[in-house]
């Protein structure tokens, strides 16, 4: 085995070495597909840990995400959108939390496209906060492939660069950008 | 409304389109009262910005009154504004130290990717200027939606005239920020490559900010004309040898300080340029560059090089040798035109910088077409095109 001799993030790793010493760390993992984006927002660490914490906040910036719904104060159901308009759901549990630092989620048993995720808020000083979304996923082949393709729009790590984008928009000016010029523009831009 | 929309190259109209809503908290909804065409605008028109959509608003200089107000709006109904072509947030780090034109937020997050893609980082959102930097519909139009309208937009005090106050926009805190970026110092002698609105406002900029002497070089008669009246010595680059003749009015030694306000469309017919064009129509580069090149092998030892000229891709021919051997220093940047904007309208009303010198045509907003097509064929006469919407008409 060859070893990992830099102390670049795993997600950025060249060889499969890098790729599995990054996986390793994720004891509960629900794939072998690793992809992670770093963020500064211009935040108290503490106002964006309790936005995320609360994960119905979350369809207002992540694109594809419909709608979720809080079971209990550890469980969630997730609604995804789905190509010809119809949607996919699953059940999360957190499955770790440390207040104002950590938040690991992973969808439950029989959930159609298995995932698990996890943010990490550490502060920046005058910059503010340093936030890290890590994403592990298993892409399965046939229709659930296409639904997932959809779910993550293209590339999962564009799409998980795009949603971090929408939120720190969100913390930082209160709105999310849009270039549309018309309601009825916005509504199709937003699918 | 009415407004100018880009179908191709050279192919620009004045289409109906749906008027624009408030859509965020902090929009504001501004009825134009005069919008300029830039030279950048040019740069659309010939077909040299990649991601353009048919359709597209263009326009990115303009002024008006505030028709609508979203609940985050700090502007009133009835005030009369100058908006900045960067859209930018207030809120953010880069935006905290007054960068405006470096925002992350302005620029809408999946229009984000070209930019990341192309220049590592996006840039902030501009107004009618591609999907590079945001998709955002321009100023030439009868309203516009303006995001970020608490940290954007300046009111203009009563007494002042559109003409007067429309370049703040742009090209005036760009011609500054020029300037600005030359470091000069007092005794300087700085050369100014365009005698376009940027060069122009930069010339005037340098004296300014103390500089002995201005060079300006280009090759249209009537716009060195107007850099003499400024106080600024001139080139013409088709009747003098540029190199040659700044190395002689400067005692052998190169100008202090160089500013390149020509930018990707450089004119003349010098080899470097031909072989650009040759290449450009090759789809193997897109940037022209001769003016750059020349300003930084004139630059004397150890000066600097201010580059408010917009250049979009990857170049090749670049004098790096020149460039660290003679151990220059380079600024340049769209400009963050909020920043500047409180001090440079307090230069106009105290009279310390003339502006309406500058405007060669006005037009209505439904002949824009036509004032694209003469500013493309006649930047001798004409200098700056400002369009009105409630313009009548001119007979043909
Ligand atoms: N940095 C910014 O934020 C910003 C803002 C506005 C404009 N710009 C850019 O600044 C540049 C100038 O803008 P403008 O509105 O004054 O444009 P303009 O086209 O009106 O003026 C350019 C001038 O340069 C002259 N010129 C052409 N080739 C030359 C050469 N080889 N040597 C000397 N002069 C030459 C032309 O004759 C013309 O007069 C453009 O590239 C524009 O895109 C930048
Ligand atoms: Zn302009
Ligand atoms: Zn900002």
């Amino acid at each position: 085995m060859t070893m990992v001799t830099d102390d670049a993030p795993a997600t950025t790793a060249k060889t499969a070495e890098g790729r599995e010493a990054g996986l390793a760390v994720h004891d509960d993992k629900h794939g072998d597909q690793l992809i992670g984006r770093t963020v500064t927002i211009n935040r108290p660490r503490a106002e964006l840990f309790a936005y995320w914490r609360d994960f119905a906040n979350l369809p207002r910036f992540m694109d594809n995400v419909e709608r979720i719904d809080t079971l209990s104060s550890k469980r969630t159901h997730w609604v995804v959108k789905a190509p010809g308009g119809k949607t996919v759901e699953w059940d999360a549990t957190i499955i770790e939390e440390r207040d104002g630092e950590y938040i690991a989620w992973a969808s439950e048993v029989g959930a159609d496209v298995p995932n698990s995720g996890s943010i990490e808020f550490k502060d920046a000083g005058d910059r503010g906060t340093i936030v890290t979304a890590t994403i592990v996923y298993d892409p399965p082949a046939g229709v659930i492939g296409k639904v997932i393709a959809k779910l993550f729009q293209r590339e999962p790590a564009i799409q998980a660069r795009r949603d971090l984008r929408r939120f720190k928009q969100l913390m930082e000016t209160g709105e999310v950008a849009t270039a549309a010029w018309t309601r009825k523009q916005l509504e199709e831009e937003k699918g | 409304m009415r407004a100018l929309t880009w179908h191709g190259r050279h192919d620009v109209r004045v289409d109906t389109v749906d008027d624009p809503e408030i859509l965020n908290p902090r929009d504001a909804i501004i009825k134009v009262t005069s919008t300029a065409i830039c030279g950048s605008d040019l740069h659309l028109y010939d077909g040299y910005i990649p991601t353009m959509q048919a359709g597209d608003i263009l326009g990115h200089e303009f002024m008006g009154e505030v028709v609508e107000t979203g609940p985050g709006s700090t502007l009133k109904k009835g005030q009369r504004v100058v908006v900045p072509f960067t859209i930018a947030c207030g809120s953010c780090y880069h935006c905290g130290k007054h960068q405006y034109s470096a925002c992350d937020n302005g620029n809408p997050a999946d229009n984000q990717d070209i930019g990341q893609e192309l220049y590592g980082q996006p840039m902030s959102g501009l107004f009618g200027y591609s999907h590079l930097t945001g998709g955002y519909a321009g100023g030439q139009a009868e309203y516009v939606r303006v995001p970020f309208s608490d940290v954007g937009p300046i009111v203009v005090p009563d007494g002042l005239s559109d003409d007067e106050v429309l370049f703040l926009s742009d090209i005036l805190p760009t011609g500054w920020q020029a300037a600005e970026n030359a470091d000069i110092e007092p005794g300087d002698t700085v050369a100014v490559w365009g005698c376009g609105p940027v060069g122009l406002f930069a010339v005037q900029s340098a004296f300014l900010m103390g500089a002995a002497r201005v060079i300006a070089i280009d090759h249209f008669p009537r716009r060195l004309e107007l850099a003499r009246k400024f106080g600024a010595e001139t080139i013409n680059f088709e009747e003098s040898k540029t190199y040659e003749a700044l190395m002689e009015m400067t005692g052998g030694i190169g100008p202090d300080a160089v500013i390149d306000a020509v930018g990707l469309e450089a004119h003349g017919f010098f080899v470097d340029n031909v072989v650009d064009q040759i290449k450009k129509s090759l789809f193997l580069g897109t940037d022209r560059t001769h003016s750059i090149r020349q300003a930084i092998v004139a630059c004397r030892k150890g000066g600097r090089v201010s580059m408010p000229a917009v250049y979009g891709g990857i170049v090749d021919k670049f004098p790096l040798g020149a460039f660290m051997e003679k151990g220059l220093t380079l600024k340049t940047g769209q400009t963050s035109v909020q920043h500047y904007m409180p001090a440079l309208l307090n230069a106009i009303v105290e009279g310390k910088i003339d502006t309406t010198f500058l405007i060669s045509h006005r037009m209505a907003l439904e002949d824009a077409p036509k004032g694209y097509k003469m500013f493309h064929d006649n930047q001798n006469d004409v200098t700056k095109i400002v369009l009105k919407p409630d313009f009548a008409v001119a007979a043909d």
